[in-house]
């Protein structure tokens, strides 16, 4: 069954833009990016708007629907109300490049400051093996598509620009997590502290575990639970655990007056 | 505008501004755009966090009416003090000497409260319900700065696990108080009320709780990077890990289940009620 729906779609760019009203036909089984894609083939079709798979897999549709950050091409049209307004705005912690589309480089620049896997030095390409309960916690981290809907809904950043440069936001801090779990990591190995690195350089202290990140996730993983609040942990045992300080100031202590 | 579009921005905000209002930011006056009552939930919370601050406050301070044989209310257990009412057999262990003064349960009260208090799930409450950091989900926060809990007084959260160590302490007195509840009046075993019943639901939440805990899934196995060189350890973890997954849902009815245990008591004591008993 087909209704006609209105919708109110941000357009503009840097310099400005608004809420801009449009009447649609909505067929059965739609989803809101069939809508937009219907928008631009009709009544806008200068219309930007960044999308790719339309299976929600591959994180370019990322978009705000009725103020909740979400993919477009998840979000079915029958669970709206047909008479209500449907606002669709792009993502609204970054830059805005043009209707829809932002400017997410914000997150590829955080995703080189952390530092890659590095290779057992043991081992050479091939031979890794690894137990499947190992490498089971990781594997959820793997689904994300990069959709970067974590990191717009994460207030930290989104309510406090002034963050960015200190917090990688829970979808980097979930590749640290990852990659301290990982069971083949030589990180440590090679003098490189995955949990000083989060506390300190990528502002894991920022996180207070409000867990939006894992409300929007449209992979369902449970970044909060999973990855920032055992890497908090993590970070206890190695910052805030009194024992290891108190090991370590000894070890230390032991260094200085060795011979 | 590139677009070419005529959209109407008579109503922009100030876009100097922060967060979603930032100069860079695709320009929309309104603060947020949910229409959902994303409201409820924050308020919900805090509503019923306010009744159990409000009912334990008068409770702990009150310092009467928390011992009716065999039953100790567990805000009052272990009794610390010696102005502790006399409990035969109990956790009566009178440590703090006679120059305390005020009610017993406040000794004993801060371990359990401040494991809540730095809860990795009663923190999101909190923060939501009642410092609005954020209220809900893509609803901005009214603060101007934020710094989360990277500075004093909130890096003080990552003490979490010691509370951890505490309330498993007094967890395990609970469940012996639990186990008196076997015993009439009289100190003789072979007795069971409806207040046996209360207490054991009671423990038996506040264990689920207490091992649902973030710092107890981290301890028992999560602190590991290869879990095939510990099974029972890796055995252990996935265990917590489905107690984990409901640790929100056991934080509220733990927190319920001691304030009816508590109520059950003062009502018993204080004559109120009798304690129907079964055999």
């Amino acid at each position: 069954m087909s209704y006609q729906a209105r919708f109110k779609v941000w357009r503009g760019d840097a310099d400005g833009g608004g809420l801009v009203d449009y009447e649609v036909t909505v067929n059965e089984g739609e989803v809101v990016l069939d809508i937009i894609h219907r928008l631009q083939a009709t009544a806008a079709p200068d219309m930007a708007v960044r999308w790719n798979c339309k299976a929600g897999k591959c994180g370019s549709c990322s978009a705000e629907i009725n103020g909740r950050p979400r993919l477009m091409c998840m979000t079915r049209m029958s669970v709206f109300d047909p008479a209500e307004t449907i606002t669709v705005t792009p993502m609204r912690a970054f830059p805005v490049v043009r209707d829809l589309v932002t400017d997410v480089s914000y997150n590829y620049a955080k995703a080189r400051e952390v530092p890659s896997f590095v290779p057992p030095a043991h081992l050479k390409p091939g031979e890794y093996r690894m137990h499947q309960e190992d490498v089971g916690r990781v594997q959820e981290f793997r689904k994300c598509i990069e959709c970067f809907l974590c990191q717009d809904t994460c207030h930290v950043v989104r309510d406090h620009e002034e963050n960015k440069t200190a917090f990688a936001g829970p979808r980097f801090l979930m590749r640290v997590a990852e990659l301290d779990m990982h069971p083949l990591d030589a990180a440590a190995e090679e003098g490189l502290d995955r949990r000083r690195g989060a506390r300190e350089d990528h502002g894991l202290g920022y996180c207070n575990i409000t867990k939006c990140c894992s409300e929007v996730c449209p992979e369902h993983i449970k970044i909060t639970d999973n990855a920032l609040i055992p890497l908090k942990e993590r970070v206890v045992d190695r910052s805030y655990d009194p024992l290891v300080w108190l090991g370590n100031k000894i070890r230390r202590r032991g260094a200085e007056h060795a011979p | 505008m590139a677009t070419g579009t005529e959209p109407d921005t008579s109503a922009a905000g100030d876009r100097s501004a922060r967060g979603v209002h930032h100069a860079t930011r695709a320009a929309i006056p309104a603060r947020h755009l949910r229409r959902d009552r994303w409201w409820l939930q924050p308020a919900a919370t805090a509503a019923g966090l306010l009744a159990f601050i409000v009912y334990s406050t008068w409770r702990a301070f009150a310092g009467s009416d928390y011992y009716a044989a065999p039953y100790v209310s567990p805000f009052y257990s272990p009794c610390l003090a010696e102005n502790c009412a006399d409990m035969p057999g109990g956790a009566d262990w009178e440590i703090v000497g006679s120059w305390w003064a005020l009610s017993p349960a406040l000794l004993v009260l801060i371990f359990p409260l401040g494991f809540r208090l730095t809860c990795y799930y009663y923190r999101k409450a909190y923060y939501r319900g009642f410092w609005a950091s954020p209220p809900a989900c893509a609803v901005p926060e009214p603060h101007a700065k934020y710094s989360g809990e990277s500075r004093f007084p909130l890096v003080l959260q990552n003490i979490h696990r010691y509370f951890f160590y505490f309330a498993v302490l007094v967890a395990g007195v609970l469940t012996y108080d639990a186990a008196l509840g076997f015993r009439d009046e009289n100190g003789a075993w072979g007795h069971m009320g409806l207040g046996t019943l209360v207490m054991l639901a009671n423990i038996a939440l506040i264990w689920a709780y207490t091992l649902s805990c973030h710092s107890c899934r981290h301890i028992v196995g999560g602190r590991l990077r290869t879990f095939s060189k510990h099974p029972v350890r890796y055995r252990m973890w996935t265990w917590v890990s489905v107690l984990n997954a409901r640790h929100m849902q056991l934080a509220w009815a733990s927190l319920v289940s001691v304030a009816v245990a508590d109520l059950y008591v003062y009502l018993v004591a204080s004559g109120a009620f009798d304690d129907p008993r079964f055999f």
